[in-house]
């Protein structure tokens, strides 16, 4: 309606040489608002269908946009290459950087090929093989996070999914290169933290984050859930970026174009990396020790608690 | 049968212990049952125990001195029934939280020890936990001595705190890795159950990983998997499985893990390298 009344004006202004730029403006703030309105409407389940979108930009759609150059590098050197996590080393600008992320498919063959974006111990090796490989050759890290949570079958309990998760979280934690951390569709539990410890960690504005897939947490919460019980899950997790901010998790919300990212993933594509080269240009004027020990205390304060008097 | 079981059912309270143990559910004495550290002496089934019970039979006697008591939990969430759930948990077990942390000796070996109680929220890891086993952790580093955590949690993070239980995970795997870096012996000991964020943080991250035997350890709950529709045999998740896998060092047995705790830190600590080590020749 107000794009309507708009367009009149504008029509109105070129046929009858009247300047209506003043009336024109108020219209543009207005229907601005209204978009932001809705999108800052979005119920927590709404965004949870947003994040999982299967026309959002993954991780290779994002490599492709933000870096001048990138070489996938496949494979742990220990059991398998699980192309549910893709890295390597790429351009950012002029800047050597590792980049690693989940990756989802878009086929339904790629989907099985790619696990769902569910990852292996394996995923989690190769990654920190590149990590490994970016702190020797002095390369900071991107990690872009977009998995519905970890493999728990048979095989990834085998294999040590558990382990595989921890060291992750382990060796990010004292890498001695700056990370940027973004999660950009669904952060899923164990398999999203596994690579989501860096110095700036941002959220993309209809990303999720959460502690259990709220499919998940319906099923400890109620036997058999209903579709409005998950719903209802998804809200009681608190899990979207919004949130995340609120609970000091992330440093930034980076937004979304009108309507999602798969609106327009050229358009994300540019703020991703425009937040990330922002981002990234301050903590490569730290000295490294500086770096690690900021990175520490960050997480070393994460979590809400009071202290009893006495 | 039915009559033999109604007569021992009056028994008074305390004195018989059924064992937990399905398939075995012997009655036993219960002061013979505390003598043996609560493990049945007709099928070995090792009881759940609490924290202070799990640092009574670890320490040396009268040497635990329990610190960071003063972090409270609070409801970040607003999850609605956190707070009742939590009164119910303390009223249950008298403890404030799922964590006990602090300083002690093993065979007069100084230690900092953590333990997550399996029966305060099935020692499930939010803030406070997550906080005070980072610090336990910082305090071996700080004191050089080894750090003894001991994992009783088969809900891993705490889903009432949401994400800033997540973060858990990373807060006490950086704490780990600080540890590492001051070259002291970090020793994780597994036991009944062992589940989720908690094994996927700092439970796997020992240099040396032990379990008692029989113990429910891995990534998914039954019914978080089963929400996913997709299955995973109940074998997967044990001491013997994730042993087998080479996850975990040795299934050490409760009567033994004391001294089997003693000759770790005794077999590392005079490493001719180290620093600070003195060679008695």
């Amino acid at each position: 309606m107000i794009q309507e009344e708009m367009e009149d004006l504008l029509r109105r202004q070129s046929e009858q040489d009247v300047d209506l730029s003043a009336e024109i403006t108020a219209l543009q703030d207005r229907l601005e608002a209204e978009k932001r309105k809705i999108a800052s409407e979005l119920t927590p389940w709404r965004k949870v269908l947003v994040a999982r979108h299967p026309n959002r930009p993954y991780t290779l759609d994002y490599i492709a946009h933000i870096f001048d150059d990138f070489v996938e590098l496949h494979g742990d050197r220990r059991y398998g290459n699980d192309q549910s996590l893709v890295g390597g080393p790429a351009m950012l600008g002029d800047y050597s950087v590792m980049v690693i992320g989940h990756q989802k498919g878009r086929t339904t063959k790629e989907r099985q090929e790619r696990n769902f974006g569910s990852s292996n111990p394996e995923a989690y090796r190769k990654a920190q093989r590149l990590l490994e490989m970016a702190e020797r050759l002095g390369m900071p890290v991107i990690s872009l996070i977009d998995t519905p949570a970890a493999q728990c079958l048979f095989d990834a309990e085998a294999r040590g999914i558990s382990e595989a998760i921890a060291a992750t979280q382990l060796l990010m934690g004292g890498l001695r290169v700056p990370i940027v951390v973004v999660v950009t569709g669904e952060g899923g539990s164990g398999g999203a933290i596994a690579i989501g410890v860096g110095d700036v960690v941002m959220m993309l504005e209809h990303a999720i984050y959460s502690v259990i897939p709220p499919e998940g947490f319906a099923a400890i919460l109620y036997k058999n859930a209903a579709p409005e019980q998950v719903q209802q899950a998804a809200a009681l997790l608190r899990l979207t970026a919004q949130d995340a901010l609120e609970l000091g998790v992330i440093d930034e919300i980076i937004p979304e174009p009108l309507g999602g990212a798969h609106h327009d993933g050229i358009g994300m594509a540019a703020t991703l990396k425009q937040a990330i080269v922002r981002r990234l240009e301050p903590l490569l004027a730290l000295p490294v020790d500086e770096l690690v020990d900021q990175r520490y205390a960050k997480f070393r304060a994460m979590g809400k608690w009071e202290v009893r008097r006495g | 049968m039915a009559t033999e079981r109604d007569w021992r059912a009056r028994v008074p309270d305390g004195m018989w212990v059924k064992c937990e143990n399905p398939r075995c559910a012997q009655l036993l004495y219960s002061k013979e049952l505390d003598r043996n550290l609560r493990v049945c002496s007709h099928c070995d089934h090792h009881f759940r125990l609490s924290a202070r019970q799990r640092i009574a039979i670890t320490l040396d006697p009268d040497s635990f001195v329990e610190t960071d008591t003063e972090l409270m939990t609070v409801n970040p969430l607003n999850m609605e029934g956190y707070e009742a759930k939590l009164k119910r948990h303390r009223a249950r077990t008298s403890e404030m939280e799922a964590a006990v942390v602090g300083t002690g000796a093993i065979l007069g070996h100084p230690v900092t020890i953590g333990v997550t109680n399996p029966f305060f929220t099935v020692g499930s890891m939010g803030s406070v936990v997550g906080e005070k086993l980072a610090r336990c952790v910082e305090r071996a580093r700080d004191q050089r001595c080894p750090c003894i955590l001991i994992s009783g949690s088969g809900a891993g993070a705490r889903m009432e705190e949401g994400i800033l239980s997540l973060m858990q995970m990373a807060k006490t795997a950086a704490a780990i890795g600080r540890l590492r870096q001051a070259g002291q012996l970090c020793v994780t000991i597994l036991t009944n159950p062992t589940m989720a964020g908690v094994y996927a943080s700092w439970a796997s991250l020992g240099d040396i990983i032990i379990a008692e035997p029989r113990a429910m350890i891995g990534f998914a709950g039954q019914r978080v998997v089963k929400g996913t529709k997709s299955d995973l045999g109940a074998d997967a998740q044990s001491s013997e499985f994730q042993h087998e896998h080479g996850m975990i060092d040795r299934i050490v047995p409760r009567l033994e893990m004391r001294g089997f705790l003693e000759s770790l830190i005794r077999m590392t600590y005079a490493a001719p390298l180290r620093k600070g080590a003195s060679v008695e020749v």
